[in-house]
């Protein structure tokens, strides 16, 4: 029965969900309060719904309802109960489901803490997130009902795919989810501006803290998503420009672009149009990477289920959303440009130089993504492009916002006096010089190691150069308000990344070796003794578990414990075993048995050391803490209220600097 | 008209995404077209199953246009299409040798006399090496061979009732029409 009930309960949800769209909308626009007044209540209301839905779903995943088409087919007896829950967003049913519901948590969280904004605009921003979750609930009622049944019900299931059994895979989908819906709230917020015509810059302050928030959020499941590629796929590798990964990575580009807009419009009015534009562009990209991963239209080695069907309403909610609010910024954003002028060398021109390259980039990336899909439309045969294609523009669009990284908190609004910028420049490079310099001969002369030092150097000694001087021209408690200090910590993540990709990626050492018990591979001056293989048992795996002894010039440093692990539906799954360190982590995983006759024989083997490659994601983490920190700004919040009585008093642009 | 430029970008890209939502319904996304096609079959000496002794190699079958089918008694997708094989077999109007890959005499023997023989001859290559001339990446596989002994088309998994009459057919009427 109880599926049946969250069925209805998707149904209800659905209905509150067109109230909440239509009625606040035709509200606003006929100044009707009592209407305007209907967003909260239905948001909440349908969130409640969504919730249980989504609640009865893991019940039925937790007590084994295999009557239920979707925990059939993605769960089993032997299935532990935290692959369970995590086997709800574990298919396409169920991340739909999820999708959903973090839209809702986040249109909530915006009912309860947007008291402050005016009530015309709050229930235009509410509906136009109503308006998204009514095309996802119609979505999932229509094309991709979870709740389906399974008649007659089979004994046990099928399995939850060995590939989505880890720990990291537990917590990216809704990490990253968090991250693209998140994009709706400054979506929503743009729409309401636009169809408010009030283009005043408080609304971009209110936006903001959302912005940051949820960029942190995608941050932090693009991290998750690299690491567990890392540690479960096999291949030592932590980005592979795959179709799925591209989909997270443009909405996060665009996302980087929206931060730095919205701070120019809000601090200094200019920009406004291409700030709309941007957030557009980031949740209309979250749009489409749902759209790429679920039509299935781009192969990739997330094979999901696809299904025509589910393209086309994807694409025609897409067409709907996307191109009504492109439509709806031709005619209504602003057509003058607003806000102070600001000269050639200003904080403004080096965000709007950094704008164009992660907005370059981002287009980039949807250009290769879409590459195969070019080849098929003019018929030049099958063809796609990969790393090579990636790996040369990325860094090339990215080098000019790396050169410049260090003068932004250094640079003024509108004009900036250039001594101050010489000094950073010679301070900075000098320290980035000497540190190639002296890593030369640490790193064999590998010259993108050198580049790699130099550069994260070069941001790194601007970010603390900027920490000093903040120190000591500053009173205390004034020095780092949590914006800036949000700022610096994310600048700060982009040194400890350069690091990381750069040396793992020149200074790497992989090596396919055949070994016996007791023989030892050497491999970036670390030794590998292979010690045999053995049985490991797990809840619903067996596998064989190799062991690996590794010293370092005679002294041990770790036993590693690479599996190849055979689930209850005969999937394999290797499982590498890493040994993790600050400066390199070891990483073995096993092959196969040279004679699968003989597994105490000779198996193959693949050893790596990989430098720094952990800083990767240690850089990832700190652009999440500043995306967070900065989004805690007191400044945010605080001053809502004064704000609002200037809005309301006078459409004149404020005078802050 | 600035101000739409990003709604034309996005109208040619809402295109693109929909054809390519048409082109995978109309195409199997995960056809790799064989580099083997219109081009020569590779030269083959295989035993025949029912008879070790006779060999079948593709100098002897040159001349008329035939099928190759690829299966195994292991394959699993070989029972499904087997069914539609016995129905169609005659209807194709050329030859059709059954392709025994990677298997066990025996096992295929007692295969083809549980499910029935839709062959007119079948060759084993127990081996597998020859397979790994033709392209073979696992049972079943069919491939359309002309007088020649050009590969003309190739089918990647099952033969289905729908493969059959919109892609089989059609492949052999042309090359029937090309005869002289």
């Amino acid at each position: 029965m109880t599926p049946e009930l969250g069925q209805l309960a998707l149904i209800l949800a659905l209905m509150l969900a067109v109230a909440q769209s239509v009625l606040p909308l035709i509200g606003a626009w006929r100044g009707h309060r009592a209407l305007m007044a209907v967003a909260r209540p239905a948001a909440t209301g349908q969130a409640v719904f969504v919730a249980l839905a989504f609640a009865i779903l893991v019940w039925a995943f937790v007590h084994f309802d295999f009557s239920v088409q979707y925990v059939a087919a993605n769960s089993n007896l032997q299935l532990p109960w935290y692959y369970r829950i995590a086997a709800v967003w574990g298919a396409h049913e169920g991340s739909m489901l999820l999708w959903v519901l973090i839209l809702n948590v986040w249109t909530v969280a915006l009912a309860l803490f947007s008291r402050q904004l005016p009530e015309v605009f709050l229930s235009r921003v509410i509906a136009v997130l109503g308006i998204i979750s009514v095309g996802f609930l119609c979505f999932i009622l229509f094309t991709s009902n979870p709740f389906g049944r399974l008649l007659p019900m089979p004994p046990d299931g099928a399995d939850l795919n060995p590939v989505l059994q880890d720990p990291g895979m537990t917590f990216h989908p809704p990490v990253l989810y968090m991250g693209y819906v998140g994009f709706s709230v400054a979506f929503a917020f743009s729409i309401a501006a636009l169809l408010g015509g009030s283009m005043e810059q408080a609304w971009v302050r209110w936006a903001r803290p959302w912005t940051n928030a949820a960029w942190g959020f995608l941050s932090c499941g693009i991290v998750a998503g690299s690491w567990w590629a890392y540690a479960e796929l096999g291949w030592g590798g932590w980005w592979f420009w795959d179709p799925v990964e591209n989909a997270s990575f443009m909405p996060w580009l665009v996302g980087v672009a929206l931060i730095h807009a919205q701070a120019v419009t809000e601090k200094r009015g200019s920009l406004r149009a291409w700030t709309i534009l941007l957030s557009l562009f980031a949740f209309s990209l979250s749009l489409l990477g749902t759209f790429l991963v679920r039509s299935g239209i781009l192969t990739s080695v997330h094979a999901f289920a696809s299904d025509p069907r589910r393209g086309t309403f994807i694409l025609c909610f897409l067409a709907v959303v996307v191109g009504g609010s492109l439509l709806l910024y031709a005619l209504r954003a602003p057509k003058v440009a607003g806000g102070k002028a600001f000269a050639l060398v200003s904080r403004e021109s080096a965000i709007l130089i950094g704008n164009l390259m992660f907005t370059v980039a981002a287009a980039m990336v949807l250009l290769g993504t879409l590459f195969p899909l070019l080849g098929d439309a003019f018929n030049l045969g099958k063809i796609s492009v990969g790393p090579p294609y990636f790996g040369l523009l990325f860094p090339l669009l990215m080098l000019p916002v790396v050169v410049l990284l260090p003068f932004g908190p250094y640079l003024r609004w509108g004009k900036s006096d250039t001594p101050m910028l010489k000094q950073v420049l010679v301070r900075a490079g000098v320290a980035a010089l000497a540190c190639a310099v002296v890593s030369m001969v640490f790193v064999q002369g590998q010259l993108k190691a050198i580049a790699g030092v130099a550069s994260a150097v070069w941001v790194g000694v601007g970010v603390v150069l900027y920490l000093v001087k903040r120190w000591r021209e500053m009173p205390r408690g004034r020095r780092y308000p949590a914006e800036m200090a949000g700022m610096l910590l994310a600048h700060l993540g982009v040194a400890v990344f350069l690091i990381g990709v750069l040396l793992s990626e020149s200074l790497s050492v992989t090596r396919d070796v055949r070994l016996s018990p007791g023989q030892v591979a050497v491999v970036g001056g670390y030794e590998f003794r292979f010690d045999g293989v053995t049985q490991a048992q797990g809840p619903n795996w067996v596998a064989e578990q190799g062991v690996v002894t590794v010293t370092h010039n005679g002294s041990p440093v770790a036993v590693m414990h690479p599996q190849k692990r055979t689930y209850s539906h005969e999937q394999v799954q290797t499982q590498s075993s890493i040994d993790p360190g600050i400066s390199r982590d070891l990483y073995v995983a096993l092959g196969e048995p040279m004679d699968p006759q003989h597994v105490e024989g000779a198996w193959a083997l693949r050893l790596y050391t990989k430098p720094f490659v952990r800083w990767i994601w240690g850089g990832g983490l700190f652009m999440m803490l500043g995306g967070f920190v900065s989004a805690g700004d007191r400044r945010f919040r605080v001053k809502r209220e004064a704000e609002q009585a200037q809005t309301v008093s006078s459409t004149l642009q404020e005078s802050r600097a | 008209m600035t101000r739409l430029v990003p709604f034309f970008g996005f109208a040619l890209l809402a295109v693109l995404l929909g054809f390519g939502i048409w082109w995978n319904s109309a195409h199997d996304p995960t056809a790799v077209p064989s580099p083997l096609i219109n081009k020569p079959a590779p030269a083959y000496v295989l035993p025949k199953l029912d008879d070790p002794a006779r060999m079948v190699s593709k100098e002897s079958m040159l001349g008329k246009p035939y099928l190759v089918n690829v299966f195994a008694s292991w394959c699993f997708a070989c029972g499904e299409e087997h069914p539609v094989l016995m129905a169609e077999s005659k209807s194709f109007g050329i030859p059709v040798i059954g392709y025994d890959y990677k298997d066990d005499p025996n096992d295929a023997k007692t295969w083809l006399t549980q499910h029935g023989n839709p062959y007119d001859t079948v060759i084993a290559d127990q081996s597998g090496h020859t397979a790994i001339d033709f392209g073979v990446y696992g049972a079943p596989e069919t491939f359309l061979i002309d007088g020649k002994g050009v590969i003309r088309y190739k089918r990647i998994g099952p033969l289905t009732p729908d493969v059959i009459e919109q892609q089989l057919k059609p492949a052999i009427e042309a090359l029937q029409k090309e005869a002289p």
